[in-house]
């Protein structure tokens, strides 16, 4: 038997999968036992609502996908009224993203999920544009991904994930200033700035112009923000980024990850989580390891496997 | 992995192709050994395809089919366009080799038991969409009228809409110029004032989606259309797939075509 038991903070997942955000819906029901997954992670929540980015929202390239989809959503309200009771009927932690504008709407917000029961941490996606900084990403800077979780530190006592984008000069630097300004775990990354043109139009391919990138081709460099995540701060990691197969979660995992989270791979198959689940246990069995969570961390510089 | 559909109504599965074949010029059916998913699927229903040919090489996404032919005694059928890449691999698909399916998504068509008579309009492929229609309102006593557009009799495909159905084409064609937009307006009138059906239903054309609005709107009858849009996840989760839909106050909203749809109210879609 193996134990894939993963605890994030204070939060305990019965394993360490689970969907990555704006890429898993109730919908996924229909396919399996959402109460299998480690936690669910809810679509990115905005304070107010929106309407989302013009079409094509989404693109193809050879191994991933670019997407400008927009955020669209009924805003805070209709989630907290609506959406939140939906998802409490299955039995996973909840973890909510959330996105907004300014530090001051992301405290606001955080304070309003914070009195809202059912929620086991939120998930700051501070990869979205900053309107006080030229709609420039929170999570580009140090000082700027700090001052969103200290804004939302303050008015929260939930946990708080804070999720970086792989478009920053120095991760490293970016993961422990938030760890500085009080987020009890980290989430790596968002998708990576990419563009596509078609050719016979010489347009790009997005309505929106540039999209965010994911799929297997982004799994390097989600890994390499992993690792480099690993060896700058001591709160846990969960790693996301072109995760299709529960190989690819081991190298996460080694690379310093907690837990990690499947995105796009479950639009190609709907039952990846499942799989990545599955298989993580066999290669715990295969490989000796009880504990699922002795798999973090095997890769990093001074770590190495025991001897057999 | 395999997950029973009796305990999940959605199913990721491969299935064996059990028939490939061309039909005329640039279309291909496929069916596919998978009985219980296709007792389960309805018309109007698809699945989300994985395209991939025989070397396993094909687009990263899956692509949205059609259901075509489903039924409790009928192999599950896809009929397609063969268009770019991902529907040449799986048109390069031969009996024995696996195609994984998801599905059946989305909600289909109605079919109300009190109807007596409805009337279809299908421009080239989009008759793939409606024909299980045929079927299904066959076994209801209902009788099926059909105007299928085509370029020219070779693209017509008359036979794989209507099946064993006993559904009457009346076909119109690029070839002749029957299928020009005043003339299928004097046809639809003419069944209209003949035969007026309960119901109409359409898939494929703008031009005869707009035609339809109007004329069912000016004869009262209610309808319904099979609407297309490029999808990412197949199942609601992504948001990628929205067209905006008439609402009730008037305005409109942007809904999914995987998960609303692909079925909507005639009168609630929007031409493109
Ligand atoms: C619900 C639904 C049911 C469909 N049923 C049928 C059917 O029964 N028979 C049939 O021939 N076709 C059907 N289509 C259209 C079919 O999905 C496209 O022709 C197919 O995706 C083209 O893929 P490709 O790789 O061959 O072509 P490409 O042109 O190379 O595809 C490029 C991209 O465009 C997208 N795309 C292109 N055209 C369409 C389209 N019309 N709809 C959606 N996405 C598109 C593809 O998903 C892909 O991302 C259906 C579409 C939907 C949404
Ligand atoms: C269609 C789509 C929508 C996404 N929406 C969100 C979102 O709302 N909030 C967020 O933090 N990340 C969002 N992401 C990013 C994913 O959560 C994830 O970080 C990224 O896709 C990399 O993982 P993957 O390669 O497994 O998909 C989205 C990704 C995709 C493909
Ligand atoms: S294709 Fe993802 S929501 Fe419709």
């Amino acid at each position: 038997m193996v134990d894939l038991a993963t605890r994030i903070g204070a939060i305990t997942l019965a394993n360490p999968v689970m969907p990555a955000s704006g890429t898993f819906g109730p919908e996924l029901a229909q396919v399996f036992d959402l109460d299998a997954l480690g936690a669910l992670v809810t679509k990115s929540v905005t304070p107010e609502p929106r309407a989302g980015n013009p079409l094509p929202r989404l693109c193809e390239t050879e191994a991933g996908i670019l997407n400008s989809i927009g955020i669209p959503g009924k805003g805070l309200d209709h989630f907290i009224a609506h959406a939140i009771p939906e998802w409490r009927r299955f039995r996973p932690p909840l973890i909510v993203s959330l996105s907004a504008g300014t530090n001051a709407a992301f405290a606001e917000a955080a304070a309003r999920l914070a009195e809202t029961p059912g929620i086991a941490a939120i998930e700051a996606n501070i990869s979205c544009p900053n309107l006080e900084e030229d709609g420039r990403a929170f999570a580009m800077f140090p000082e700027s991904a700090a001052a969103a979780i200290a804004a939302m530190r303050a008015r929260c006592a939930l946990p708080i994930w804070a999720k970086l984008s792989p478009n920053t000069g120095d991760i490293a630097a970016v993961a422990r200033a938030v760890e500085e300004a009080g987020a009890d775990a980290i989430v790596v990354a968002n998708t990576i700035l990419g563009l596509a043109i078609d050719i016979e139009t010489a347009r790009p391919r997005l309505g929106a112009g540039m999209g965010g990138f994911s799929g297997p081709a982004f799994k390097p460099i989600a890994l390499r923000l992993t690792w480099q995540c690993a060896q700058a701060v001591r709160i846990p990691l969960i790693g996301v980024g072109g995760i299709a197969t529960a190989e690819d979660a081991v190298e996460f995992m080694m690379a310093g990850a907690t837990a990690v989270q499947i995105g796009t791979a479950s639009f190609v198959s709907p039952t990846a989580m499942m799989q990545v689940i599955e298989g993580l246990r066999d290669f715990c069995t295969r490989r000796g390891f009880t504990r699922s969570a002795d798999l973090t961390g095997l890769a990093l510089p001074g770590r190495r496997l025991a001897a057999e | 992995m395999d997950l029973a559909p009796a305990a999940f109504p959605v199913a990721e599965r491969n299935a064996v192709v059990i028939e490939s074949a061309p039909v005329g010029r640039r279309y291909h059916r496929l069916r596919l050994d998978a009985p219980d998913l296709s007792a389960l699927s309805r018309p109007g229903q698809f699945f989300h395809l994985l395209c991939r040919d025989g070397a396993g090489s094909g687009p990263y996404l899956r692509r949205p089919m059609s259901i075509w032919r489903c039924g409790a005694d009928e192999p599950l059928g896809f009929l397609f366009h063969v268009k770019g890449r991902g529907t040449a691999a799986l048109a390069a698909l031969r009996a024995g080799d696996r195609l994984s399916v998801v599905g059946p998504l989305g909600q289909g068509f109605t079919l109300h038991p009190s109807w007596r008579r409805i009337l279809i309009l299908a421009r080239g492929v989009g008759l793939a969409t409606l024909a299980p229609l045929t079927e299904a309102a066959a076994r209801m006593g209902i009788a099926v009228e059909a105007v299928l557009s085509a370029r020219d009799p070779a693209d017509l495909m008359a036979e794989e809409f209507a099946g064993h159905s006993g559904a009457h084409v009346f076909p119109v064609l690029d070839a002749d110029g029957s299928s020009d937009p005043l003339a299928v307006e004097a046809l639809l009138r003419a069944r209209f004032e003949a035969a007026r059906p309960d119901a109409v239903f359409t898939c494929g054309s703008n031009r005869l989606l707009l035609l339809l609005q109007r004329l069912s709107a000016e004869y009262a009858i209610p309808g319904q259309v099979a609407l297309e849009q490029q999808m990412g996840c197949g199942l609601g989760m992504c948001f990628c797939c929205v067209r905006p839909i008439r609402a009730p106050d008037g305005g409109t909203v942007n809904l999914r075509v995987c998960a609303e749809g692909p079925v909507f109210d005639l009168q609630a879609a929007l031409g493109w």
